[in-house]
């Protein structure tokens, strides 16, 4: 049961995108789809969500294969979130969500937006603790709140499989975590395209790392997620650590710079770290001031020496 | 729920009012006029040709101005500004593009130079068929430009579209800068910017024929087009058959377009401004989008048109003249206005 990938391939005018991908992901599993830009994360979601067809081997939901599902009998189990989606009109959130009905409406006249459909719509926001967004307009919405209310949409097509494409992308530390947080709580079997190693390695069960469109391992974040395994894919060095609170996998890279540099600790003040125009020199002061509401201080110009490669390199 | 059942009454309420306002401005429209038909002889008159009692009190003059002359031209305004708009809304969401109008894909140049070639060669009779088969060449030449391997989209779409008006565009000029003298010249401008003046029952029968035929299915397949507000793949992954969808909905369109300005000539701005005016207030879900968008673009076009005739009587403008003056305005204060916020 859950999501079976069968020598799964997949070709653009005879170019391979995706070569002879296997895989087996039980349901009610997260499963993170690593790879660097081009390895073909975005192209197998695609296969999986029925959009394209594999040029050969199969996707299999459920023990249904795929292709022997109408377009809409896959809508109504599998629902995919896209990167950096956008209405052309701005629609009211309720709105959005209810698009995720479309797949549940009967095929010519619809039955429109009848209490059912906004029943479910209600619950799917109400999941992703959204109801307060109801009638808020998409574009005055947070990127976070967006995705958030994009996986609503999702919900709302009652699907047993979700589908994220870099999920994560342009969002703040907090939303990424919190959203991410959110998909595993759905209990839903997800598969998500990742950038964020870390990410991966914190929210999923279960981790593919595709390259140059081939699965070049499968397992457990800590099997997969090794130094070799990432030099050789991603072609950067990095050690491997416990995290200190849950024990997963956290992977700390190392600067491309052959010479390691001694690290640089950061002094509280910016005069000696970079070139920046801030408007206070002391963060923390900045911190409590705008807790209270306050305006943060005088604008100060620092002068910079030395721009630190090492900053940039490990963020 | 509450707020729900309100939205729903006072949508109903809009549809209602503005059916009523349709009304009572097509009986208004055929009685405005440089002869003076008071609106019970109008009511007479047309009650007696549906078979009422009371065609004999009429007097015979006004009943020939009623029902040879205003009826049809206002009938076949209200199905042409209906047939735009309706147009102009389903472009708008199939090119998922707020500047898409009924002519996007080249129809109302191919159109232009079919009926020019007509009016040049003196056979001007023959003009709505030369119109409507300008209309579908130019059609064809676009989709068969934008597809690739198959597929069709907005994008390409909207470029062929281009270059193919741009084509009709230089056919036309070249036309009537050749050949053009006097008379003829004076019909071609009348026909580019749209006019209703020669309306007669075959046009009503040709417009509001297409409008009840091709405007019904577009109405009835109406809701697979919010599918597409998030774009293509969105559409696909909801179960939408995109691309059968879209070939569909732009043949239907092509359709309705041909048979509108193969009546009245192309009429611009109804089919861009109407769309956006109604979305305001209906929303952006097309099945109380489309509805309203056909009422309000025929009380639009029939006004226009009454104004076009009668303002300054006895010459007259062609209603394109009058679209554009009341349109530009009104499309002003939408991109001023809050919901322009989509069209970054």
């Amino acid at each position: 049961m859950g999501v079976t990938l069968d020598r799964v391939s997949f070709r653009i005018n005879g170019t391979a995108i995706l070569d002879d991908v296997s895989a087996q992901l039980p349901t009610g599993s997260v499963t993170g789809l690593l790879g660097p830009n081009g390895a073909g994360k975005s192209t197998l979601l695609r296969l999986i969500a029925g959009l394209d067809t594999p040029a050969s081997g199969q996707v299999e939901l459920d023990g249904a294969a795929l292709h022997s599902l109408t377009r809409r009998e896959t809508a109504r189990r599998v629902a995919l979130l896209e990167q950096n989606a956008a209405p052309s009109v701005d629609l009211a959130v309720r709105e959005v969500v209810l698009l995720g009905r479309i797949p549940h409406r009967s095929s010519l006249l619809g039955g429109f937006g009848g209490e059912e459909d906004h029943r479910v719509a209600e619950e799917s926001l109400a999941m992703v603790g959204g109801s307060a967004l109801a009638a808020r307009l998409w574009h005055s919405l947070s990127g976070g709140e967006q995705q958030r209310v994009q996986i609503a949409r999702a919900l709302a097509q009652r699907p047993s499989l979700l589908l994220l494409d870099e999920p994560t992308n342009h969002l703040d530390v907090s939303a990424q975590l919190g959203l991410l947080g959110q998909v595993r709580e759905l209990g839903l079997t997800a598969i998500m395209a990742l950038h964020d190693l870390n990410l991966a390695a914190a929210y999923c069960d279960r981790i593919l790392l595709l390259h140059r469109g081939r699965l070049v391992a499968a397992g457990s974040p800590a099997e997969v997620l090794v130094p070799e395994t990432i030099a050789e894919v991603y072609g950067v060095a990095c050690d491997i650590v416990a995290h200190p609170r849950g024990g997963h996998p956290v992977i700390v890279f190392s600067p491309a710079a052959e010479e390691p540099r001694p690290p640089v600790e950061f002094d509280g003040d910016f005069r000696s770290s970079g070139p920046v125009e801030a408007k206070n020199r002391n963060p923390k002061q900045n911190l409590r001031r705008i807790r209270r509401g306050r305006p943060v201080g005088r604008t100060v110009r620092a002068e910079l020496e030395d721009p630190d490669p090492t900053k940039e390199a490990s963020a | 729920m509450t707020g729900r059942a309100a939205a729903r009454g006072r949508y109903l309420g809009l549809v209602a009012v503005s059916a009523l306002a349709l009304l009572f401005v097509c009986a208004a429209a055929v009685a405005i006029g440089p002869a003076d038909v008071g609106l019970p002889a109008v009511i007479a008159s047309v009650g007696g040709h549906l078979g009422l009692p009371g065609l004999a009190d009429v007097p015979p003059l006004a009943d020939s101005i009623v029902w040879q002359l205003r009826l049809p031209r206002v009938l076949t305004a209200a199905a042409v500004g209906a047939g735009l708009a309706l147009s102009g809304a389903v472009m708008q969401s199939v090119t998922r593009n707020p500047l898409a109008d009924p002519y996007l894909l080249g129809l109302s140049s191919g159109a232009s130079l079919g009926a020019v070639c007509v009016v040049i060669l003196g056979v001007a009779f023959a003009l709505p068929a030369a119109a409507f088969l300008g209309a579908l060449t130019a059609l064809v030449a676009t989709l068969s430009i934008a597809r690739v391997g198959g597929t069709i989209t907005p994008g390409r779409a909207v470029l062929s579209g281009l270059a193919i008006a741009q084509l009709g565009a230089a056919g036309t000029s070249f036309v009537i800068f050749w050949s053009a003298k006097g008379d003829s010249y004076r019909e071609i401008l009348n026909w580019l910017l749209g006019s209703l003046a020669g309306s007669s029952w075959t046009s009503v029968l040709i417009s509001g024929g297409a409008l009840v035929v091709v405007g019904t299915g577009i109405v009835l397949a109406a809701t697979r087009l919010d599918a597409f507000a998030f774009g293509d793949t969105a559409a696909a992954s909801l179960g939408i058959n995109v691309n059968a969808t879209r070939w569909v909905l732009l043949g239907a369109v092509a359709l309705l377009t041909g048979a509108m300005v193969a009546v009245s000539g192309a009429i611009g701005f109804v089919g861009l401004i109407l769309p956006h005016l109604v979305r305001g207030l209906s929303g952006p879900g097309h099945r109380r989008l489309l509805p309203l968008t056909v009422v309000f673009g025929a009380l639009f076009l029939v006004v226009a048109d009454t104004l076009a005739r009668t303002v300054f009587d006895p010459r007259e403008l062609p209603v394109g003249i009058i679209t554009a003056l009341i349109g530009v305005p009104v499309f002003i204060a939408l991109i001023k206005s809050r919901r322009a916020a989509a069209w970054a």
